[in-house]
């Protein structure tokens, strides 16, 4: 048993991490090809840090990723706290589809739908242009909501209620009460929910194609417009620039928690 | 916990700001273009839009910042400024595009004082279809759609006109475009009917021949040709002539790619405009005279591959040096008139009827 | 200071609905009324005066496939169908052992596994596909390696085994994540329990484990689902564009400027998928619990 699990894990893994490799091997290639391997050369990852315009959607990308994660998990925590003490049975239930819809719609949908309500609202205010950063921003802080809710909003239920109480009891007040006990409490299910949002916010392609528009384009839609020319290996060299990245926080974030267990140890 | 809200907040409020600051020059130019389409300092190459906000900045005392955005295709640009999405000072779509939205009253004239570089572009480029007039646009580079093969696995006796397309011999070898315009076009010059029919029974003939062609397919593809063609991996597709420099230079050892012109073929060109929503008709004007100085046109026109319809690129020394003489003879065929081929078989704008007809029909070319 | 206190007390109960306002404001305004667009869209013809045409076309338009007449849109929405079913019993076959195995392993290794799982995710999934391109193709990786091996060359690349295998390595973290949130809570003392009673491990997973994980695996199957068939990058790339997606439908529609019929397309498509969630959502609810866990 402990064999098979082994090589079932190893499967997941590989399969997981063979495009990985391949990006890897060729953000190295001398030649421009992504299919044919014709030397070594490290001309791309030079090339990467010259070119302003990628750079940009680079940033563009961690910007929104970043902001529609602080306001959805701001937001999502708050929601799931009321959401948790609604008494209406129909109130709870609307809440409850309505978290569900962005989950149960396709993304493209979501992109459209989002893009004909700014199209329309912005064609009654006369704007000129009704997709920018604003809406890009609402769009993915909307598709990120549900997964912090479906985080945290569990993890209140199965909090001990009379926690918050018998703090407010000693004295607190409920918001004082919440922030030194519901929250430290709940604080694993708003760390993954924020991280969900993050990641999905950075992975999105779809929403954003509906959704974006003038002068705040991310990676993705900078990487599909290159459908007429052609994709570089300085977008491999980017993809394992961001893998070794990652690694690195995974490597420290376990060093510095293997020193902590061994301090406590002590 | 707090402590953490307030630290996230914090960085919120640094992030947007950090975000903001980029905007705080005086002028703004919003730039919407192909992507890939210009030369973006890449492998030493003179970083366009850099050079501008430098020049602007010395000529005229104030700082500028071009927003520099990429578009995916002529509709998508379209779908996004037709309904008012997006708004841009400079746009370069293809022809038939800037027939349309010229039609659709979309586009401004320009005012040629502002862009005096505009004597350096060829007489061949004035009084085309798309502007009769020469108000609206001025090309920025043009191609001639041609045919790739891999002669290691074609006989290059085969290598003729359309029918390589279509040769039997090369089953599961070919390579289609992924898009409607292009691949039903095919189908319309090795039938020798116009792409710019208005019969239905023209682009039912057209279905028929690329439902022919479908069981010697490898796929319908864009981009991908590039992998494709240079792996081996596909031996037969149509391209834009000036792409097929960049797969020669990274095909594999087994591979020889090799490359020719289809009679009748696809000539097409992109060419800058100003549409209606443009928020500072000077400045825009100021950028496209810029893209049409020596050092951006030569740039953009070797970053591109494609053949530029401006004097002073191709007859600078120092480009047809770079590009060789193989590559000029394909970019630059000797033509007799430019104006009449490209007035006979370039894409034109059709109407709304023909062009749900034909997207009906492409959808039925790709569900088989 | 001290009255509001005494007010912040009285006001216990309103407090928490204000904190609800925001998100009850944003999911009306971001999530409901969107919705109310597409339909409203799908209703209206170019001049926004009200039509069903375009919700008839879906279900009429016909086409010529393989020299049978067949109604275009159905066609295509019961192919992405097929292969998102497919992909999704794949990912969970795949997911489900993945993520008991990641539930059941020291602390350490879990949160190792983990962050491998979501890794793939933070590359661009646009990259990741091309990168299948590679391994993919007929003179790709996966056939060198075959020959190496002295085995026979596949043809993958343009097949529908290509869309799956494209559909099944985006969206495995889908499936695994939510499963695996689930079982990690889960209490081992119940499975331990099991086992000292006499049921065999397969008894404890079909009796205890597997209702226990339902609710994640059904959030794992709507994550999985819902973007496979709606997707329309995958299928372009990995498929050589012969696989026409309702995705692909929808996307072609928008940039041919159709945008009622492309609306009407996703309208049709939301429904459908609603109804099918609601269904899903309904009998696992019975089973949980029926199965007495809660």
């Amino acid at each position: 048993m402990k064999a098979a699990s082994r090589i079932f894990t190893a499967i997941i893994f590989i399969f997981l991490f063979a495009p990985i490799a391949i990006l890897l091997v060729f953000s190295f290639n001398a030649s421009k090809s992504l299919s044919v391997f014709s030397g070594f050369s490290f001309k791309w990852y030079t090339e990467l840090f010259h070119d302003t315009q990628t750079l940009t959607s680079v940033k563009n990308t961690l910007i929104l990723a970043f902001l529609a994660m602080v306001i959805s998990t701001v937001m999502g925590t708050a929601a799931s706290v009321g959401i948790n003490r609604i008494r209406s049975r129909w109130y709870r239930r609307y809440m409850d589809t309505v978290t569900d819809i962005p989950m149960t719609n396709p993304d493209i949908i979501t992109g459209i739908s989002l893009m004909l309500m700014f199209v329309f609202v912005g064609r009654i205010f006369g704007r000129s242009a009704s997709l920018n950063f604003g809406t890009l921003l609402i769009a993915h802080t909307t598709f990120c909501l549900p997964y912090v809710i479906l985080q945290v909003l569990p993890k209140l239920q199965q909090m001990d209620a009379s926690l918050p109480e018998a703090a407010q009891d000693l004295g607190c007040t409920p918001l004082r009460a919440f922030f030194k006990v519901t929250i430290p409490e709940i604080a694993p299910g708003i760390i993954t929910g924020a991280i969900m949002a993050f990641t999905m916010s950075l992975d999105d392609f779809v929403i954003s194609y509906f959704t974006s528009g003038n002068g705040f384009q991310t990676l993705p839609i900078r990487i599909y417009n290159m459908t007429k020319k052609t994709v570089t290996p300085k977008m491999y060299a980017l993809a394992t620039i961001t893998f070794f990245v990652i690694l690195a926080l995974l490597i420290l974030s376990n060093l510095s928690d293997g020193y902590k267990r061994g301090g406590k140890r002590k | 916990m707090k402590k953490y809200v307030l630290a996230a907040l914090v960085s919120a409020a640094a992030v947007l700001c950090l975000a903001g600051c980029g905007g705080k020059s005086e002028k703004v130019l919003n730039v919407y273009n192909w992507g890939e389409y210009i030369s973006d300092g890449s492998e030493d190459s003179y970083d366009t839009v850099a050079e501008f906000e430098k020049w602007y900045e010395e000529e005229y005392g104030k700082k500028v910042t071009v927003n520099y955005d990429t578009f995916a295709s002529n509709e998508d640009m379209y779908a996004k400024i037709s309904t008012g999405a997006v708004s841009y000072d400079v746009i370069i779509p293809s022809d038939y595009m800037i027939a349309r939205m010229q039609k659709e009253d979309l586009l401004l004239p320009l005012n040629f004082d502002n862009i005096p570089n505009y004597k350096n572009i060829d007489e061949s480029f004035r009084g085309l279809y798309y502007d009769p007039d020469d108000k609206y646009s001025i090309p920025y580079a043009y191609g001639v759609v041609g045919i790739i093969y891999n002669a290691n696995e074609v006989d290059p006796a085969d290598a003729v006109g359309w029918d390589l397309m279509w040769n039997e011999k090369y089953a599961g070898r070919i390579l289609q475009f992924n898009n409607s315009r292009d691949a039903f076009g095919t189908a319309a010059y090795r039938l020798g009917l116009s792409v710019n029919s208005t019969d239905k029974a023209d682009w039912d003939a057209e279905y028929a021949e690329l439902m022919k062609q479908q069981p010697l397919r490898y796929g319908l593809v864009m981009d991908e040709i590039f992998n494709l063609m240079e792996s081996g991996e596909a031996a037969i597709g149509a391209y834009y002539a000036g792409d097929y420099f960049i797969m020669e230079e990274a095909e594999a050892e087994n591979v020889d790619l090799r490359f020719y012109y289809p009679d009748p073929t696809n000539y097409y060109i992109d060419a800058m405009c100003i549409p209606k929503c443009c928020a500072d008709q000077e400045l825009a004007e100021i950028f496209i005279n810029f893209m049409l100085d020596h050092d951006a046109a030569v740039a953009n026109a070797s970053f591109t591959c494609y053949a530029s319809p401006n004097r002073i690129v191709y007859t600078d020394p120092g480009y047809i040096d770079e590009m060789g003489d193989e590559a000029m003879e394909i970019l630059y065929p000797p033509m007799d008139d430019f104006s009449a081929l490209y007035n006979e078989y370039a894409y034109r704008n059709l109407d709304q009827d023909t062009l749900n007809y034909i997207n009906e029909l492409w959808e039925e070319v790709k569900i088989n | 200071m001290k009255t509001s206190e005494r007010k912040l007390h009285i006001e216990k109960g309103r407090s928490f609905g204000i904190a609800l306002l925001p998100y009850s404001i944003w999911s009306l305004l971001f999530i409901v009324v969107p919705l109310i667009f597409v339909a409203y869209y799908a209703f209206t013809d170019n001049s926004f005066g009200f039509t069903t045409e375009n919700i008839t076309k879906f279900f009429t338009a016909t086409s010529q496939v393989d020299g049978q007449e067949v109604r275009t849109y159905l066609l295509i929405f019961f192919r992405s169908l097929k292969l998102a079913v497919i992909s999704t019993i794949i990912c969970f076959i795949m997911g489900y052992p993945i993520a008991y195995i990641m539930a059941t392993a020291d602390e350490k290794k879990q949160r190792i596994m983990l962050v491998l799982i979501m890794i793939p995710m933070w590359m661009n999934f646009l990259i990741r596909t091309y990168a299948w391109m590679t391994i993919l193709q007929d003179t790709g990786i996966l056939n060198s390696f075959l020959s190496v091996l002295g085995l026979d060359p596949l043809h993958i690349i343009g097949t529908e085994t290509a869309v799956i295998i494209g559909m099944v390595y985006d969206y495995l973290p889908y499936m695994v994540l939510p499963i695996y949130s689930i079982m990690a809570k889960m209490d081992y003392k119940l499975i331990e329990a099991a086992k000292d009673l006499g049921c065999n491990s397969l008894g404890v997973l079909k009796r205890v484990i597997f209702p226990l994980s339902l609710p994640g695996v059904l959030s794992g199957i709507t994550m999985v689902l819902i973007p496979s068939i709606s997707t329309f990058y995958i299928s372009q790339k990995l498929g050589s564009g012969k696989f026409f997606l309702i995705g692909d439908a929808i996307e072609g529609q928008f940039t041919a400027n159709n945008l009622h019929f492309a609306a009407a397309i996703a309208f049709i498509l939301m429904i459908i998928l609603l109804i099918c969630m609601a269904l899903m959502k309904h009998f696992t609810n019975k089973a949980v619990n029926g199965g007495g866990s809660r």
